[in-house]
């Protein structure tokens, strides 16, 4: 019957998570500083969708594309700041012409013009205009989407969990999209609607990710009433961790895949998946959501009000230093 | 746990099979599903994105909209006056957004007053009735001054009015074109948004469904040179070629000025046909007809002006200005105008389907070429199989048998999807295809938790069965938590987002919904079979 199962995570881990917090939190805290800067001195390369303007994709109908050439030909078209790049295979082109001044009517003209300028040459592979008053408003929609999540997400999780957790998941997303847009302005991936759909996955696995490790550390607080919450904490990520790291394996091969096969049109989005679902999201919920809850006072009164009867309270077959002779030294180190 | 009544397990697997047989369809050439009833014809129907084509987003000009309103309350203002035999010391003007009138006695002011407040109408809603909200304000500014300006709540009721008229007016002009599926529909307050799966010709599209098409006939004024032109007239633009737009009076650049009267003696609302023809030249033209009241003011018209130009006007631009060389009685005519065969064509076209009620300004045009889309695909399909390959072999190392009931898990899973976005007739675009990625992520993780629990509850020294039972138990809490969190995140995205996020919401949503639907029941189901007849002393994991 037994194929061959592999453990990929060994059993009874007792990694001290809970102690790693000391360097954790200033790490986070520092790259999230340095991300905010990045954010405020580089900035996001806004895409069309936000900006407004053109962008087209154009294939070479023969061989390689002449770049120079085509700069020249458009800058001779005075259609203000533009931008050339090979897209995939040498015969692709994208070209970005900086939305026009004049309205929606401009926009179009501009597109004719490059269209007249290039001629048969190439094929048009794909070519969006997008108009200043749909771009602001895509932008504002973006944001308020986000935020509305956010919000109805901690929502739930107020009413699931106690408020601790729903602060702790919430400055654990706050983290994770600071980062990812650090992310984003360091690598200047064009952030664009897709980038927007890819921050709120980015969201939804983190918090999945949180949820996990939060659904066993109310489970194990209700269970031991006396363990130390530092304890407790390391008990439930150490008893999650096998899952999180199978799981975050998974997701990241379906988004290599992706990343590698999936062509230059999703290559942005999968490449910020890929950092904030399985670089940050993972770590956000081990060494940031978890042990956040010591500082907002989750289980803050245990183990003092009760008298030592209360150790017996707790289920046999659960408790976990009957099988783990390795998980006190998290006990004795605190 | 781990016990199922017959029935139920029947269910569950009627269920999964059901909803997968709804994506049959897509797999199935077309021609052997046309044999099939209806409520089985359903399809995915591939974006934009992945099949080629145009979207475009067009916003109802309000500022038109406005204008239009304004020349129409002018009017008014002055017929309800003269019927009211009160005389007014300065014709009505149209003045920023609002028409204004001086009234010459001061002791009519009163009536006047009444009178021009009887113009304001109540404003009235589909869903509550009488919204308690007037079409006008009409303010007395003192001295026989008189201001009537529409409200903001009346000009938005008219946008939205000429919206609701122009969708069929472009669906019809669309379906003149010959294409596959459009859609066509509103989007917001002032916006229509056009969606064509694979035309070759973006441009052509645009030009059909963004020029308002109307067309009048009005008399040339020839008295009088364009420098001069009388209140009664105005100087507009012939051009050879009608798709120019930048040829505007008074200088008419690469066209030449004509003056014509600004009063339209007929309007292209009286046409009942219009077709593309050739005349005895040989060159295209647009043959029309008119209906009984058209035909009976043209005849008129043109009878009383025999020897004078009229001119033909599209968009508040002259096609030509033939001279009237005897009267039209049988409500026929010819619009001749150097046409090429498909700009009379596309003419044609647009006096069939009528004049749009406003402008429409194209605010957002995305064109995909039908060679990128199937790339897209090819590449999305390339993606999908090596991911998924990647993960049922990792879920066989690692778990074993129980890997190989995930894999089923997951693989009903996915047929799933699809049998739902076929049932639902959804669109599938490329952020979908990677929403449907991200959800096999997903339900490998449901797998995983509960296959970690089970192992976590060996470890306990349980036995077999009820570590199996108990893992079931606790994991599927976890589970429902973790996937109700991201539902949220995903119904969010579907009614906040536009365009690509939606289709990546769309199939996220539907992911997670089968991902607890398979968790719940199938996994369960095949793992209880498993156990009954197995009898496994120790767990395989």
């Amino acid at each position: 019957m037994r194929l061959f199962p592999l453990r990929i995570v060994p059993d009874d881990t007792s990694f001290d998570f809970i102690r790693f917090r000391r360097i954790s939190f200033p790490i986070s805290a520092m790259l999230s500083l340095l991300a905010i800067f990045l954010y405020f001195h580089h900035g996001l390369n806004f895409g069309i969708d936000f900006k407004g303007g053109i962008l087209m994709e154009v294939r070479v109908k023969s061989g390689a594309a002449d770049l120079a050439k085509m700069r020249a030909t458009i800058a001779g078209l005075d259609l203000g700041d533009f931008q050339l790049q090979n897209f995939g295979a040498p015969s692709d082109v994208l070209i970005r012409i900086a939305e026009q001044p004049g309205g929606e009517a401009a926009q179009a003209a501009a597109k004719q013009k490059i269209h007249d300028a290039l001629g048969n040459d190439v094929d048009y592979r794909r070519e969006d205009v997008v108009g200043p008053r749909v771009s602001g408003e895509l932008l504002y929609k973006g944001i308020l989407g986000m935020f509305a999540a956010i919000a109805a997400i901690l929502c739930y999780l107020w009413f699931r969990f106690e408020w601790q957790f729903a602060l702790g998941a919430m400055i654990a997303n706050v983290h994770d999209i600071v980062l990812t847009l650090g992310f984003m302005s360091i690598t200047q991936v064009d952030f664009d609607l897709t980038s927007i759909a890819a921050l709120l996955t980015i969201l939804g696995y983190s918090l999945n990710d949180t949820v996990v490790i939060y659904d066993r550390i109310r489970e194990m607080l209700r269970r031991y009433k006396k363990m130390p919450m530092p304890e407790l904490l390391n008990v439930s990520i150490n008893a999650t961790l096998s899952r999180s790291i199978i799981t975050h394996v998974t997701v990241a091969m379906s988004l290599l895949a992706l990343l590698l096969f999936g062509g230059q049109a999703i290559h942005s989005f999968t490449a910020t998946m890929m950092f904030g679902v399985v670089l940050v999201g993972t770590y956000t919920s081990v060494f940031i959501a978890s042990p956040i809850l010591i500082y907002l006072g989750v289980g803050a009164t245990r183990g003092q009000a009760r008298g030592d009867a209360a150790e017996e309270e707790e289920p046999e077959p659960e408790k976990p230093t009957t099988k783990s002779p390795a998980r006190p030294a998290a006990r004795a180190r605190r | 746990m781990l016990y199922f009544a017959r029935w139920k397990a029947a269910a569950i697997l009627l269920t999964a099979l059901i909803v997968c047989a709804f994506a049959v369809p897509n797999f199935v050439s077309k021609d052997t599903v046309k044999n099939w009833p209806s409520w089985a014809q359903r399809y995915v129907v591939l974006g934009l994105d992945l099949q080629g084509g145009s979207h475009i987003l067009l916003e109802v000009d309000a500022a038109d909209v406005r204008k239009q309103r304004l020349e129409a309350l002018r009017a008014d203002v002055q017929k309800t006056l003269r019927e009211a035999r009160i005389q007014y010391q300065a014709r009505p003007t149209v003045r920023g957004n609002a028409v204004e009138v001086r009234i010459r006695d001061g002791q009519n002011f009163q009536t006047a007053l009444e009178k021009l407040r009887g113009l304001s109408q109540p404003i009235t809603n589909n869903i509550i009735g009488v919204t308690g909200q007037q079409t006008l304000q009409v303010t007395d500014a003192g001295g026989g001054l008189f201001r009537l300006a529409p409200t903001e709540e009346a000009t938005n009721d008219r946008i939205r009015q000429t919206v609701d008229q122009a969708i069929p007016i472009i669906e019809r002009r669309v379906n003149e074109l010959g294409l596959v599926e459009p859609t066509v529909q509103r989007q917001g307050v002032d916006r229509i948004l056009v969606q064509v799966p694979g035309l070759g010709d973006p441009k052509r599209l645009l030009d059909i469904i963004g020029r308002t098409a109307k067309l009048e006939f009005r008399l040339v004024n020839q008295n009088v040179s364009p420098q001069n032109v009388p209140p009664d007239s105005e100087v507009l633009c012939e051009t050879r070629d009608q798709s120019k737009t930048d040829v505007k009076p008074p200088l008419c650049e690469g066209g030449s000025p004509v003056v014509v009267y600004k009063e339209v003696l007929v309007e292209g609302g009286n046409l009942t046909d219009a077709k593309a023809a050739f005349d005895q030249n040989n060159q295209p033209v647009v043959d029309f007809t008119f209906d009984a009241t058209g035909a009976r003011k043209f005849g008129e018209v043109t009878q009383e002006n025999v020897g004078r130009p009229f001119a033909i006007i599209l968009d508040q631009k002259v096609i030509s200005a033939p001279v009237i060389r005897e009267p039209i009685l049988g409500g026929r005519g010819q619009i001749s105008g150097n046409f090429t065969v498909q700009s009379a064509g596309d003419l044609a076209i647009l006096l069939r389907a009528g004049a749009l009620p406003a402008k429409l300004t194209p605010i957002e045009q995305r064109v995909v070429g039908p060679g990128l889309g199937q790339d897209s695909i090819t590449k999305g399909e390339y993606a999908s199989i090596v991911g998924a390959a990647l993960v049922i072999i990792f879920m066989l190392v690692t778990y074993g048998l129980f890997g190989f009931f995930a894999n089923v898990a997951v693989a009903v899973n996915v047929g799933m999807i699809f049998g739902v976005l076929s049932m639902l007739n959804a669109t599938l675009t490329l952020p979908g295809i990677a929403g449907i990625v991200l959800t096999v992520g997903i339900a490998v993780d449901s797998n995983v938790l509960i296959y970690e629990r089970i192992r976590e509850e060996v470890r306990h020294g349980r036995n077999a069965i009820p570590a199996i039972d108990a893992g079931f138990t606790r994991a599927l809490a976890t589970i429902l938590d973790s996937n109700i969190t991201t539902f949220i995140a995903a119904a969010v995205l579907f009614f906040i987002g536009t365009g690509p996020v939606k289709g990546f919401a769309v199939t996220l949503g539907i992911g997670i919904i089968t991902t607890l639907f398979t968790a719940f029941t199938l996994t369960r189901l095949i793992v209880a079979y498993w156990v009954r007849m197995v009898r496994p002393q120790r767990v395989p994991i």
